[in-house]
């Protein structure tokens, strides 16, 4: 177990970077608390497996410090980091058995025997591959494999922290949310540091209790999946996560006035000077609503989902969704919508304008 | 019962098919059979002789040399054709420029014709005049592949290995070419040796591969003919006279078509049930 300190670190894997886009990790300074339960959450290619590479040990940073526990550990290898690694495709030695597979960590490390049989059953039965542990490994099913690579992260007592690279991509739906849940008991149990990556936000919310959001090498924003929710610090924060995601209308801020088209919106602090960029507004669709007194527009679709309903709405040339409650009348006679002056957003240039919103 | 065409036209389609195979492998199998149990003086006149040929091949010491020097042979040039061409496969960068002119280098002898390989290491290896031969004698060692047996054998295995180690190793390369990236960090992280990565990870991803490359290996070498023929001719003696140097001795040397074709057939025997064999054992743990 281990707190694990990334100071400002960058990653090329070009040899001699030069512009912006040949870093894949552009700079970091991240600290994952001992015992927390975290996301990496981003787009393909944001550079999270490369993050997680880094705190493996699998990569060397081009710059900058990993450190667990305060102690420099950026030269180690993999092994004396004491580090666990599922990746998304399920690594299993395919001559073992089960058991051999689950006790491969720790017959390398020299393990007394019957400690290892104790660990292996131990670990076996949390994972319930207690009764396959006399069956070769390549026989088994894609998530009984990806069990076997968490297993091996799970019998050692030392490890620091348990990495997964988007672990539940080759597993079917259905076996999904078992595996997940199965994650979450691991964590309980073990109290191990976790760090999960995924492009999936389902995942990500239902795993993590800390979500770190990166894009295009850079982190944009940790918090909880609420923090996430209800104030997203970039708009592709609110854009990624939520479904759908956050509605982003340019804007006009004038007189310590939010101007949508023509439209004043009130906020309930709006950015006390004129903040300089691409001025947007940013509102998720579960803070729209109709409303007599707003703003006039014409409606284009109803998706009923069943426990809500996704309506789309034209203002112009811009299309504004909105979240509607099971059953509620979408009027059709000149309708009008409102956005939560609590939680409706500036944003300059991506970047939520500070100070301008309360919580 | 309701009415039916039938259309039997669709058999034209396989018919080219059924006259490729009929001319290339069943229609000249069949002489051979036809042959195998006759004698013939020529002039296309036959009598028939039951299994004479072949009762008296099983008998034939001539035929046990040969298929014993066979066995040697193969078994010699598998034993350091696989696990050599293993070795160098796994020496060879895995990326980087040197890929490419690695992968040349090892085409390289499988692009020469057999004949051609065997002229040159006739020439090289001659101890008056080739580069080889004469280094050899040179050193203080007796060699001599044209008079002495043992160098006649030593030439013709180390020829074998140089021409064909080559293929071994670009299966083998192939194999360890598909092993995922997560497979090496898996073991990284776990803390296996090197030695546990090849056992545990590249041995087992090879095998399917390794599995065609005994095979092409095995097939090849027990029909071997042209090399050792251009080399030293199955001498000195009869020590380097392998099964195909041997039929073809009996067959156009002796014009002896029966018993020449009694040969073929058991020879062929012998090259379908090892195939089997070693196919069956490399196999036997797949899929479980």
């Amino acid at each position: 177990m281990a707190r694990i300190t990334l100071e400002t670190l960058r990653h090329s894997y070009v040899e001699k970077p030069g512009s912006d886009v040949d870093w894949a990790l552009a700079s970091l300074d991240l600290e994952w608390t001992d015992g927390g339960a975290y996301a990496l959450l981003g787009p393909s290619g944001c550079g999270k497996t490369t993050l997680l590479n880094i705190i493996s040990g699998l990569l060397r940073p081009t710059e900058g410090r990993v450190l667990f526990d305060g102690t420099d550990v950026t030269d180690k290898d993999p092994v004396d980091r004491h580090v666990a690694q599922v990746f998304q495709f399920p690594v299993v030695y395919d001559t073992m058995s089960v058991f051999d597979n689950l006790a491969f960590p720790l017959r390398n490390r020299g393990v007394a025997e019957p400690a290892v049989r104790e660990r292996v059953t131990e670990v076996a039965r949390m994972l319930e591959l207690d009764g396959l542990l006399a069956r070769r490994a390549s026989g088994l099913s894609a998530d009984g494999k990806q069990k076997i690579s968490l297993g091996r992260g799970l019998v050692r007592s030392d490890v620091n922290v348990v990495m997964f690279d988007e672990p539940l991509t080759v597993i079917d739906p259905h076996l999904k949310w078992v595996l997940r849940s199965k994650l979450k008991e691991v964590h309980q149990r073990f109290g191990n540091t976790m760090i999960y990556v995924t492009h999936d936000q389902t995942e990500a919310l239902t795993f993590a209790d800390q979500v770190v959001v990166m894009l295009g090498g850079r982190v944009v924003q940790i918090g909880t999946p609420v923090d996430l929710f209800e104030a997203p610090r970039h708009t592709f924060v609110g854009h990624f996560i939520g479904s759908p995601g956050m509605n982003i209308l340019p804007c006009a801020v004038d007189a310590g006035k939010v101007v949508f088209d023509g439209e004043t919106v009130a906020l309930d602090s709006p950015p006390r000077a004129v903040p300089a960029g691409t001025l947007e507004l940013g509102v998720r669709p579960e803070f729209v609503r109709f409303a007599p007194d707003g703003i006039a527009v014409e409606v284009v679709k109803v998706d009923d989902l069943g426990r809500h309903q996704v309506v789309e709405v034209r203002r112009g040339a811009h299309a504004i969704k909105l979240i509607a409650a099971e059953g509620e009348a979408i009027p059709s006679e000149r309708p009008r919508i409102a956005f939560d002056p609590r939680r409706a957003r500036v944003y300059a240039d991506g970047w939520m304008v500070e100070g301008g919103a309360s919580r | 019962m309701t009415a039916r065409t039938t259309n039997q036209k669709a058999w034209w389609l396989v018919a080219p098919v059924v006259v490729l195979v009929a001319f290339n492998a069943l229609v000249p199998m069949m002489t051979v059979v036809n042959y195998s149990f006759q004698e013939t003086f020529g002039d296309n006149v036959f009598f028939w002789e039951g299994f004479k040929w072949y009762e008296e091949l099983l008998r034939s010491e001539r035929f046990h040399d040969a298929l014993v020097r066979q066995l040697a042979f193969t078994a010699t040039i598998l034993a350091i054709e696989v696990p050599l061409g293993v070795a160098i496969a796994l020496a060879m960068p895995r990326r980087g420029p040197w890929v490419s002119v690695c992968l040349v280098l090892m085409a390289l002898p499988l692009l020469i014709p057999w004949n051609v390989v065997g002229a040159m290491w006739n020439i090289f290896a001659l101890p008056d005049i080739g580069l080889l031969g004469r280094l050899i004698n040179g050193l203080g060692v007796d060699y001599n592949f044209t008079q002495d047996p043992t160098s006649a054998w030593v030439t013709t295995v180390v020829m074998d290995v140089w021409h064909w180690t080559s293929l071994v190793v670009l299966l083998a390369y192939a194999g360890l070419c598909s092993i995922p990236d997560a497979y090496y960090q898996a073991a990284k992280i776990d803390g296996a040796s090197a030695w546990s990565v090849f056992r545990h990870i590249q041995l087992p991803k090879m095998k399917r591969v390794l599995t065609i490359a005994i095979l092409l290996r095995f097939m090849d070498s027990f029909m071997i003919y042209t090399e050792p023929f251009v080399l030293t001719g199955g001498g000195p003696g009869n020590t380097t006279t392998f099964l195909s140097i041997d039929l073809v001795k009996v067959a156009l040397g002796q014009f002896d078509l029966g018993p020449a074709a009694a040969m073929s057939l058991v020879y062929f025997m012998i090259v379908l049930l090892l195939s089997w064999v070693f196919y069956t054992v490399m196999m036997r743990n797949e899929g479980t």
